[in-house]
């Protein structure tokens, strides 16, 4: 029994952990597919992060604070915008600008305004989001399997986790169901087609990065205002980088980015329990290695099993109309 | 009339290469002050900190090559890449690797002769950088995996690797603090104090020292090795169309792997520079973000040599000045010099067109002016 609910609880933190992952690939997804790289996603998610925290401590209410987070990051999406796909500029290049950019104002501001080394203050409950409980969590309990997975898996969870799952099958609709989502793809494959077609190119990169940036909002969200209580120095911790891998890893498409996003999530939530646990045969792992082990999965995920992972055509290319 | 048309190409060179930086330089630095305003200091009082934290007095100034001598490296470091269109973002973690290179070999044969001991040293310091930056090569090469994300998993990798490393492996064992052994004082290398001595100037400690001159060797090393060689005109071939350069016969696995070696062994360098010339011995996280920075610093110096050692400097003037600040102002802290960065990469790399075509043909205009007039 005991061993049927550890497994409960780590399937319980995997969908936890991966859910700003989830968002961050979404958002990648997006912008990629237009043809635009998007390496901002872990500034853009720390932004929201600080952004989510402040705005919610500030205005009293977490939906408000998302909404501010979801505001800048559509900016800082803008931006990005403004930068590759109207100046041309290079789109790598423009995304470690953000990055630098966000790592250090979200700290200094912080610093700034709170007088804390790169911490927001604690919100209080009525400034955070809860754990759901879903209806009747409490009496299925005691019922063998069903009542696992329906109140220790399903149940108790923030609102952002259900809206990340929720997420997918909508992008996959977008993408692939939509006329949208063809001008979309389309504009990634091959821009100068689409151009000929009548359909403004900047437009649709613009707009791909708007999307792009709401959805990584809620990730920002999901850390600074629900599983934790605050914003702190550099919380992203690299789950940008990692929601990008995952996203190349599923070749661009939102199941199987899914897929590798709770693959990472599975790792995370392992290598918390892992630590300080004597394993048979191998003894105690060293908890740094431990903690690595989501980068090195990362690593191996994208040498290994990838083969060579296909981009959209266009990717990186700013489009230049012929005159 | 008939009017004699001057066109782009007629533009003077420092228009591109000077101008237009400085403009971009510009408005980084505006924008900048915002952020200081809105953290809720005043900026022109920031600025004159800066100014005075940096040249005001000739400790301040000797802090300043010292971090002008660390941004040649990891500037030189994602330079040297990026000529092969690599984006070496790991610059940290190779620089944290190297020092571990140049600790071990200096520590196990410190009874060498003293010049000896440093060359291997040094040796060490780019052979272990270059090592950490083989793989993401080979993975971006064979692999196809983009060097983005794998130099990033390596900087985080790295950290743990080196956290390790210290806490359990080469830890100094009387201290509580995860750092190694100090090196004996007689590899060390000489700093400013001994060399100032001798000029009769009087200071009290800097952490300039003789690393400064292998900055200054390196940049020499890199425009030869770039612009002078067979190689550099392969990689840059590589990094310019690789279609045309396979067509041509050249490799361009190899390209990637040498120009992603020699970039993350110049950044391994900085070890030099921190461990057997400043704190000699590996503390936790001593590369303190100068990988990134040279990302700023390269793409200020248009990626070319004679650019990286004033964008080199200027970042040297921001660091020391900027630990003025953050002294004297209680509302700044170095981050906010981080931001700083990201905004010179950003206006700089990135939004290097912003203005660029206005420029131009202000020029064209006033060049079409005088060929009519």
């Amino acid at each position: 029994m005991e061993f049927l609910s550890d497994i409960a609880s780590l399937i319980n933190s995997t969908l936890r952990i991966s859910t700003p992952l989830v968002f961050a690939a979404m958002a990648g997804i997006f912008a990629e597919r237009s043809g635009v790289i998007d390496f901002s996603l872990e500034g853009k998610m720390l932004m929201a992060a600080f952004v989510a925290a402040v705005g919610s401590y500030y205005l009293g209410n977490p939906w408000l604070g998302l909404l501010l987070a979801i505001i800048v990051c559509v900016c800082l999406s803008m931006l990005h915008g403004f930068a590759s796909v109207t100046h041309k500029g290079d789109q790598v290049v423009s995304c470690v600008a953000i990055n630098i950019l966000i790592i250090g104002l979200t700290t200094a501001l912080a610093a700034a305004w709170f007088g804390q080394a790169g911490l927001t203050p604690t919100l209080n409950e009525e400034q955070r989001f809860l754990e759901i409980h879903l209806p009747f969590a409490d009496s299925v309990r005691d019922i063998p399997i069903i009542g696992t997975l329906y109140s220790d898996i399903l149940s108790g969870h923030y609102v952002f986790v259900y809206l990340a799952y929720l997420s997918v099958p909508i992008v996959f609709w977008i993408v692939f169901k939509t006329s949208f989502g063809l001008r979309l793809r389309a504009v990634g494959e091959n821009p100068s087609a689409v151009d000929t077609a009548g359909i403004n190119v900047f437009a649709m990169r613009y707009k791909a990065l708007a999307v792009n940036g709401v959805l990584i909002a809620f990730a920002g969200a999901h850390l600074s205002t629900a599983v934790n209580a605050n914003f702190f120095r550099e919380m992203s911790a690299g789950r940008g980088y990692l929601a990008l891998a995952a996203m190349i890893f599923g070749k661009w498409h939102p199941k199987t980015a899914l897929i590798a996003c709770l693959l990472f999530g599975f790792t995370d939530a392992l290598q918390i329990r892992l630590q300080g646990v004597e394993l048979p045969a191998i003894g105690e792992i060293p908890v740094q290695l431990i903690q690595a082990l989501p980068y090195i999965l990362t690593v191996v995920l994208l040498a290994g099993f990838v083969g060579k992972a296909i981009a959209p055509n266009a990717i990186g290319q700013p489009y230049i109309k012929e005159r | 009339m008939s009017n004699i048309v001057v066109d782009k190409s007629k533009v003077p060179w420092w228009v591109s290469n000077v101008i237009v930086p400085l403009v971009n330089l510009t408005l980084a630095l505006l924008v900048s002050g915002l952020f200081i305003f809105i953290a809720g200091e005043n900026p022109i009082e920031a600025v004159k900190l800066i100014i005075y934290g940096s040249f005001g007095y000739i400790q301040g100034f000797a802090y300043t090559l010292y971090y002008t001598t660390n941004f040649i490296f990891t500037g030189l470091a994602f330079a040297v890449a990026f000529h092969c269109r690599l984006f070496n973002i790991g610059g940290e973690g190779q620089a944290y690797i190297g020092g571990l290179g140049v600790f071990l070999v200096a520590i196990n044969l410190s009874f060498l002769p003293i010049p000896i001991v440093w060359l291997l040293s040094i040796c060490g310091a780019f052979l272990f950088g270059a090592a950490w930056a083989y793989i993401p090569a080979y993975l971006q090469s064979k692999r196809g995996s983009h060097v983005v994300i794998t130099t990033i998993m390596f900087n985080f990798i790295a950290s743990s690797l080196m956290i390790f490393l210290l806490v359990d492996v080469i830890r100094d064992t009387n201290q509580m603090a995860p750092h190694t052994v100090k090196l004996p004082e007689a590899i060390w290398l000489p700093s400013f104090e001994a060399f100032s001595g001798i000029l009769g100037i009087k200071i009290r400690y800097s952490p300039l020292n003789l690393t400064f001159l292998l900055a200054i060797a390196s940049l020499f090393f890199v425009w030869f090795l770039v612009w002078k060689t067979k190689w550099g005109y392969e990689m840059r071939a590589v990094g310019h169309n690789t279609q045309a350069a396979i067509y041509a016969g050249i490799s361009p696995h190899k390209n990637i792997i040498i120009a992603m070696c020699i970039s993350g062994g110049l950044a391994g360098l900085l070890g030099v520079n921190e461990i057997l010339g400043v704190s000699h011995k590996i503390q936790a996280g001593f590369p303190a973000g100068y990988g990134f920075t040279g990302i700023a610093v390269a793409l200020m110096g248009r990626n070319h040599p004679i650019g990286i050692l004033p964008a080199a400097f200027l970042f040297g003037i921001l660091y020391q000045g900027g630990s003025e600040v953050t002294f004297e102002m209680p509302n700044i802290t170095r981050y906010m010099f981080v931001a700083v960065q990201g905004l010179i990469i950003l206006f700089s790399g990135a939004l290097e067109n912003l203005f660029r075509p206005q420029i131009e043909s202000f020029f064209v205009r006033r060049l079409n002016k005088e060929v009519n007039a």
